[in-house]
């Protein structure tokens, strides 16, 4: 027992996970973190929030021995002080991190990736099948769950492969779990049985960091949270009466001064009118009209149906009963080619795989879905169309941009959602289905791409905006409709309901 | 039972279990344990390059110069022998399986050190292996063989009606390097590794698997199996050619995809080899049998591998699915 | 200087620069090493050599390109002659019309695009892997070819046929031309067509090429078919070239195609790479084999050479990045 273990025991009050002091960090001349302090209790529940570039992962990185930072930090975990760390020491001293891509095997079994330290170690270097699993099950006992162990990990959800990443780092005793983005791709269900097993952890002693972008969960299953905006620490606070406006305004640092821009647009002819639309599993009897120069938000928990709607409009799937009409004239799209070619355009949520080619160039990437129209009487691409067509379009969506031939890679997060915009933008749509189109934009960037989507709407575009934060449509749609399990349920008018009421009815 | 459906291996050997009842109706020769002896001695050579490979494919790369670096181990160990006074089998199978691996080091260091992809390497070292072997022996056979080489060692020999059934040296060689493989794959931390390696590479690397000594490793043992491949092969067919084995290591890496062995790496068991390289010999064998022109063996292999891919990997959801669908692996 | 450099750079490339710069020093070296090399004989011989590998590499390229592979293209080009060299002999043998040749051809390049369109739509229909897919139709087209012939090889052609594989037009051998006609479509199509387009798009990232609206599969489809196009022109050629038939003539070639286009600059995961440095590259490969010819040493020593060739470019391209890195 070293001495600060003692006291805390003679005092009642335990040592602090981990205690860090004056870390900065700077790479290059940017500096990522000044002077920030940071303290985590045993068995606490502690939030990290910040915009991205806040300085959140490189405080993680730095705790876990990824980085060093810069001299002058003061460290010490459960009590002890410590010069410096490597990954391999925070690991034995019990700190782990769940990164948002969870770094498991796909192809190998539940056991497999919950006991990997025994594939990892043992000496003699023999697969003890017997003992993996005895760990692996004594694991999920602990929590309290039951999984298949010999089944592949690429058979199990999203939610259960979330539980694997949990286990592997409680195989190894962890006393510190960081969560990255944890509940990003659960649905509402599987968020909860997620906080339940936290919650679990917290109460036999393991300290939980969490860091989550939905304040709401923050709120939820934290004790304190600790907040960073540019690097720098604003300040530690109890989440008890904290409220998600304020959390919002500590991490901008700007009072939220977003103004309802909702109007009536039910004079204007109907662009989109959908009648008894159904997707068995998916989504059923949506009636649902969107007008010339109106913004719908469609909002709801993930798993609420939002995004398979969304790609059934653009054609990706087909829907089973129920009609969908465009401009007044009936339509079924066989694939996505048939509803772009109707005037459908789809900003996936997806933007890494789906919304952009990213190692080709910017360039590609716009005139994509618009090859048609740079071609010349030969059907041969003509070099001076796409230059004219992509120079418009970056001019237009104001993109920053070096050269229209560097890999779209190269971009910002709100620069590439420009991007993808400006190739849809091209295509000259009727109908623009945004599917949560800030994920990964920072805030500035965001209300840049919201002032673009304004200005279309204005221009007499019909947009579908799908989000599931209650303040993106609430601030930026005519109306909201509310979506769960699959059905239209509510639908809100931002005029005539405050944020918190729609927010308390989406969320509750 | 749903497990012996959805897995690759599962599906295979019911495909073989059908194919073998076919025949054994078709020809009343088929079932019995003399072929069945033939069929193994046959599959022999093919067998142990194909648990190398197996290796390799698993640890998320690819070989392509294996059969033509069996025939370098030939001669060299050919040459060695003559160095040592002519050797024996202990001789024989040290010089081999070190050759074999110094091949595959070759590969692997270029893989490793350079940075540069499987495929490139091997289908370069495919080409400089043979060009300098072609160019070094001129082509010659070689017939003058240490005769404890090309002696046929037989462990034991039953006499059945339908003739003679026996194990022979290559048969037993090939059953150690399967078991050697399955315990290096299953049985060892270091094979459990080279399975994380291939399925997640970033996350072996985040979790503290050397990369480069999974690269060696792979790279290696396939090495080493193709050094005693081409030293089976030799007691086989009792000569060396340079060319004798050119074109094998497309045969073989179809037998082993068929087994179940994933392109991209993380899948393949030396279960799924045996299956895969059986089932190839099993339609020859059988064409044989029945009669029909060895011309024909070819064609039909192909025809089936080609059916057995089309079917096996449909998934009904996407047919049904409409629109939706269609990744490519 | 440098200026100069750099508006050639932007002009052709980089990778076409260094290529050039490897051709020039293998020409200096073969020229000082033989009197015979820099001479019209030489290059006629090169000329004459070039097109066969080239118009494979040209079926191996666009696969490559969409995250492929294609590696039945010996076999389909062996088919497709064996299709053409049957038709003459229906008609006649040594004494077939033009027309039966006309009909062969067209016979032969039906074939190859038959052989690319079943691959090409159990590529992309069914998601199998392009590996196992060309590699089990290879099997099947050699062991269909084999059984057809028993093994043999198909001979005796009209004369009108040898000018194809041997002749000249204005001093240009008519192979190259045919090569160079055939490079200039692939090029235009890799560069100006939607298709080409598609194909560079789909070789980065399948699903958001789709999710754009283009018809991947078909594209994936039309890619393997115009790989089994081209292979065909290829038997073609080579049917002119060697007057005789058989399965496995040029089956070495199928691994150099590979090995050239990698040399050429082509990303081996797709996405990446152009016709005119792997037009250069065949041009170095060539020019090296016919060099060591002329010094002494037999076609195997060129393989060996090639493979090398190919590790020594590969190894100093990885050294070009990481002092680029560090710059």
């Amino acid at each position: 027992m070293t001495g600060a273990d003692r006291d805390a025991a003679g005092t009642g009050v335990a040592a602090p996970a981990v205690s860090f002091a004056r870390v900065s960090k700077a790479f290059g001349g940017v500096r990522a973190l000044s002077d920030v302090s940071f303290e985590v209790l045993p068995g606490e529940v502690h939030c990290i929030a910040g915009e991205n570039g806040s300085g959140k992962s490189t405080l993680i990185k730095i705790i876990t021995g990824v980085y060093q930072p810069d001299p002058g930090a003061e460290m010490s975990y459960f009590g002890r002080r410590v010069d410096s760390v490597t990954p391999a020491v925070a690991r034995g001293l019990g700190i782990n991190v769940i990164w948002q891509d969870l770094a498991l095997f796909p192809q190998m079994t539940v056991a497999e990736n919950i006991a990997f330290g025994d594939i990892l170690g043992s000496r003699p270097r023999l697969v003890h099948r017997r003992q993996m699993r005895a760990k692996a099950e004594r694991v999920l006992d602990r929590l309290g769950v039951s999984l298949d162990l010999d089944a592949r990990l690429n058979t199990l959800s999203i939610a259960e492969r979330q539980i694997v990443a949990i286990c592997r780092t409680l195989v190894g005793d962890a006393r510190l779990v960081f969560m990255d983005e944890p509940t990003a791709s659960l649905t509402h269900s599987e968020t909860q049985s997620l906080l339940a097993i936290v919650r679990k952890l917290s109460a036999d002693g393991v300290s939980i960091v969490f860091v989550s972008h939905r304040l709401a969960e923050v709120l939820a299953i934290s004790s304190r949270v600790t907040v960073l905006r540019d690097g720098r620490k604003v300040g530690v606070y109890d989440t008890e009466g904290m409220t998600q406006s304020r959390l919002t305004e500590l991490m901008t640092g700007k009072t939220f001064d977003a103004e309802v821009i909702s109007g009536d647009r039910s004079a204007e002819r109907a662009v989109l009118e959908v009648s008894g639309l159904c997707r068995a599993g998916e989504y059923e009897d949506i009636d649902l009209t969107i007008r010339a120069g109106e913004v719908v938000g469609l909002t709801g928990l993930i798993g609420a149906g939002r995004t398979e709607l969304g790609l059934s409009l653009f054609g990706m799937t087909r829907p089973e009963r129920g009609a969908v009409r465009l401009n007044g004239e009936p339509v079924s799209f066989r694939s996505n080619r048939d509803a772009i070619a109707a005037g459908v355009a789809y900003v996936s949520e997806d933007r890494l795989t789906l919304g952009l080619v990213q190692p080709q160039s910017i360039a590609d990437n716009v005139v994509l879905p618009v090859l048609g129209k740079i071609v010349n009487g030969l059907d041969l691409i003509s070099t001076g169309k796409k230059n004219d067509l992509v120079s418009r379009w970056i001019r237009e969506l104001n993109v920053k941009v070096g050269r229209p031939e560097d890999p779209v890679s190269t971009l910002s997060g709100g620069n590439q959602q420009r991007i993808v915009l400006a190739k849809w933008l091209a295509t000259e749509p009727k109908l623009l289905i945004l599917d949560s189109p800030t994920v990964g934009v920072d805030v500035g960037a965001r209300a840049g791409l919201f002032a673009i989507v304004r200005q279309l709407a204005a221009e007499g575009l019909a947009i579908l905006l799908i989000s599931d934060e209650v303040p993106e449509v609430y601030f930026n749609a005519d109306r909201i409709i509310h979506m769960a399990g699959g059905r239209f349920i509510a639908s809100y008018d931002p005029r005539a309901l405050s944020l918190a009421a729609v927010e308390k009815a989406v969320y509750a | 039972m749903r497990r012996l459906l959805t897995s690759t291996e599962g599906r295979l050997t019911i495909v073989l279990v059908i194919v073998c009842a076919i025949l054994a109706l078709a020809s009343d020769q088929f079932l019995t344990l003399a072929n069945f002896s033939n069929l193994l001695a046959a599959s022999a050579v093919n067998l142990i390059f194909a648990v190398g490979l197996v290796v390799v494919l698993i640890a998320g790369g690819i070989d392509i110069s294996f059969a033509v670096a069996a025939s370098v181990v030939q001669y060299l160990t050919v040459f060695a022998l003559q160095a040592v006074g002519g050797g024996n089998w202990a001789f024989g199978f040290f010089f081999a399986g070190i050759i074999g691996i110094g091949l595959g080091a070759i590969n692997a260091a270029l893989i490793y050190y350079f940075r540069i992809i499987s495929i490139v390497v091997t289908i370069a070292t495919f080409n400089a292996f043979f060009g300098l072997l072609m160019f070094f022996t001129g082509g010659k056979y070689i017939y003058d063989l240490p005769d404890w080489w090309t002696h046929r060692i037989v462990f034991f020999e039953v006499k059945t009606p339908s003739g003679w059934a026996e194990l022979t040296l290559p048969g037993a060689v090939m059953i150690v390097a399967a078991l050697a493989t399955w315990v290096l794959i299953n049985r060892t931390t270091t094979g459990r590794q080279l399975y994380a390696y291939g399925d997640n590479p970033e996350g072996a690397r985040r979790e503290g698997i050397s990369v480069g000594a999974m690269t060696f490793i792979a790279f290696c043992w396939m090495g080493m199996m193709a050094g005693i491949a081409g030293l089976m092969q030799v007691n086989f067919v009792k000569e060396v050619v340079p060319n004798a084995l050119l074109g094998r290591e497309l045969d073989v890496l179809a037998a082993v995809v068929l087994g179940g062995a994933r392109l991209g790496g993380g899948r393949g068991s030396v279960l799924g080899c045996v299956l895969g390289v059986l089932l190839v010999a099993i339609i020859q064998n059988g064409l044989n049998l029945l009669g029909v022109s060895p011309y024909a063996f070819k064609m039909v292999v192909g025809a089936f591998i080609l059916f057995a891919i089309s079917t096996s990997n449909i998934s009904f959801r996407n047919l049904l699915g409409g629109a939706a669908g269609g990744r490519r692996a | 200087m440098i200026e100069a450099y750099r508006r050639m750079r932007d002009l052709v490339g980089a990778e076409v620069l260094g290529l050039l710069a490897f051709l020039v020093i293998v020409v200096i070296a073969f020229s000082l090493a033989t009197p015979r090399f820099l001479t019209g004989e030489n290059f006629g011989s090169i000329a004459f050599q070039l097109p066969e590998l080239g118009l494979l590499t040209l079926a191996m390229l666009v696969p490559i390109l969409s995250g492929g592979l294609n590696l039945a293209i010996t076999y389909t080009a062996n088919f497709c002659g064996l299709t053409l060299a049957w038709i003459l002999q229906v008609h006649g043998g040594v004494d077939a019309g033009f027309g039966a040749f006309l009909l062969g051809c067209a016979a032969a390049l039906a074939v190859g695009a038959t052989a690319g369109l079943i691959m090409g739509l159990v590529i992309a229909y069914v998601g199998a892997h392009p590996i196992l897919v060309s590699l089990a139709m290879m099997i099947f087209i050699r062991g269909l070819g084999e059984f057809l012939t028993r093994g043999g090889d198909i001979s005796g052609f009209p004369d009108f046929i040898r000018p194809i594989g041997h002749g000249s037009v204005l001093g240009f051998p008519i192979p190259l031309l045919i090569f160079l006609v055939a490079a200039a479509i692939w090029y235009i199509m890799l560069q100006r067509t939607r298709h080409g387009f598609s194909t560079y798009m789909l070789g980065s990232n399948l699903e958001a090429t789709r999710y754009s609206g283009i018809p991947t599969r078909r594209t994936i489809t039309l890619i393997y078919t115009l790989s089994g196009l081209m292979c065909a022109v290829a038997g073609i050629v080579m049917v002119a070239r060697f007057n005789s038939v058989r399965v496995g003539h040029g089956d070495a070639y199928l691994l150099i195609t590979v090995l050239a286009c990698f040399l050429g600059g082509v990303d081996p995961f797709g996405g990446f790479g152009r016709v005119l440095p792997v037009a250069i590259a065949l041009l170095i490969l060539q020019v090296l084999s016919s060099g060591l010819n002329l010094i002494g040493a037999n076609q195997h020593l060129s393989t060996a050479v090639w493979g090398l060739f190919l590790i020594a470019v590969m190894v100093i391209r990885f050294g070009w990045q990481r002092l680029a890195l560090r710059r």
